[in-house]
């Protein structure tokens, strides 16, 4: 799984980091930064909930082989 | 007006009246007619106090691809725009703040002010909470019972926390929480509105004066020395900007407050869970599902389509008046299993009560935080905690943009 980040979309909420902080933070401002972009496989469903509870669509995956 | 009775194939149903009343004797649940409403056309048009007929649209999962939609607009100045009244409309006229405008307005503006919601400087608020939620109780119980916990408890801990975020003097509490009460109030006279709405603009504006010759450690200070004095905003959107949080701030965490007790002692075997856990899970968990079950903006969101959509076969065209109803979207069976019932041990974390989309609300980490101090302290400090009245007799805001209950009167 890799994870990819829309910043000019972030609306700051954290709902990722509080989904899944291990894998993202947040600079100053509250603009999403990730952590690690390809995450191990314990933190993969957290990474999906970050996705689902994104307000601004600001994150996704993409599934690797 | 008059509307005959008589159904012919010529004369169409008219559309149900929005908002809609709560049953009696259920004042968390939505209401009935817009279960109905669900269950039959999840996308349909209402008619609204003037007339007109804006979109209704029930179903979670539409409510949250709407309101992430950028064809629809927040933008209250745009004819078609759902207005809930009078009052609302003709303020809508005076002030243009983020939480009105689009993107990239919007996005501008909103930036300016997300430093101070980011987890972690949220997080690093979390003990001077809790030694604001243990003071005022300490107070609270030091006076002899009954007391209102909405005066004494839910409206001072969100007021006191935002004003000290905003660098507002809380002395100055009366003036600004008079006001505020005014902008949350459904059908206000438009005169009153506005009259309180500049009212608080005016106020801002001069204190935002005074943070540009003396700044401290707050946002009006940061507006004012990094906006207001670069020109980059003016001193009146410096001073709406101000307003909104602090009349943000106010009403709803606070109505989450007192509604959620009343909620749990109506739910003792969920408020046992609550009071013999210490686990932050279980308090993060109880916070979601609380905002998730009140869904206390229970008025909808309201937009306009700003091109033609499809919805769940239904074309909204340009133009068109949107209610995103996230009260009922939060009781949809589709995501939440046995939706009625509050289950502090369910994952609620999908619920849309602080809405959806680039405009969801911007506090809400600072209001999840206060709420788990809230709600992991209350009830453990006075495990006693009980009603000096019946629940038929609470004032419910059943008027109010944010529901809740006027007062709360306990004993221990």
């Amino acid at each position: 799984m890799r994870v990819k980040v829309d910043q000019p979309k972030c609306v700051a909420s954290g709902q990722c980091v509080l989904a899944a902080p291990a894998v993202f933070d947040q600079d100053d401002d509250g603009i999403v930064r990730i952590l690690v972009d390809r995450p191990e496989a314990a933190h993969h469903e957290d990474v999906k909930e970050s996705v689902a509870v994104c307000p601004a669509a600001a994150i996704w995956v993409e599934e690797e082989e | 007006m008059t509307e005959t009775v008589t159904t012919t194939a010529t004369t169409p149903t008219p559309h149900p009246e929005f908002p809609m009343a709560r049953a009696s004797g259920c004042p968390f649940d939505p209401p009935p007619a817009l279960r109905e409403q669900r269950n039959g056309e999840p996308v349909s048009r209402v008619r609204l106090w003037d007339g007109s007929n804006p979109w209704l649209i029930t179903r979670h999962d539409q409510v949250r691809a709407l309101l992430g939609d950028p064809r629809i607009s927040a933008d209250p100045t745009r004819p078609g725009y759902p207005h809930r009244d009078a009052g609302a409309k003709a303020r809508a006229e005076t002030r243009q703040t983020f939480i009105t405008m689009d993107d990239p307005g919007h996005a501008r503006l909103r930036r300016m002010v997300t430093a101070p919601f980011a987890i972690k400087k949220v997080e690093a608020m979390r003990p001077a909470i809790q030694k604001i939620v243990d003071d005022l109780l300490d107070t609270m119980l030091a006076a002899p019972g009954p007391v209102d916990l909405v005066e004494a408890f839910a409206l001072p801990l969100p007021s006191l926390v935002i004003c000290e975020l905003l660098g507002v003097p809380y002395d100055k509490h009366d003036f600004f929480q008079k006001h505020t009460k005014v902008l949350v109030r459904r059908n206000g006279d438009p005169q009153e509105v506005i009259a309180a709405s500049e009212a608080l603009i005016d106020y801002l504006q001069g204190l935002l004066a005074d943070k540009l010759a003396e700044p401290g450690d707050d946002i009006l200070s940061d507006l004012a020395t990094k906006r207001v004095a670069t020109g980059e905003l003016t001193a009146r959107e410096a001073a709406e900007m101000g307003s909104l949080l602090l009349a943000a701030g106010h009403e709803t965490t606070a109505n989450m407050i007192a509604l959620g007790t009343v909620a749990l002692l109506q739910h003792p075997d969920q408020l046992a869970l609550l009071r013999d856990s210490d686990d932050p899970k279980l308090i993060a968990a109880t916070v979601e599902e609380l905002l998730r079950y009140l869904t206390i903006v229970h008025s909808g969101r309201l937009r306009v389509a700003l091109e033609d959509i499809e919805v769940g076969g239904v074309t909204l065209r340009a133009g068109d008046g949107v209610i995103c109803a996230t009260d009922i979207a939060n009781r949809d069976p589709e995501l939440f299993a046995d939706p009625d019932r509050l289950d502090l041990t369910r994952d609620a974390r999908r619920h849309v009560a602080f809405g959806f989309g680039v405009h969801q609300c911007l506090g809400q980490p600072l209001a999840r935080v206060e709420l788990q101090v809230v709600y992991s302290t209350l009830y453990r400090r006075i495990p006693t905690l009980a009603l000096a009245a019946g629940v038929d007799e609470l004032r419910f805001k059943h008027d109010g943009v944010i529901y809740g209950v006027y007062e709360l009167p306990v004993t221990w």
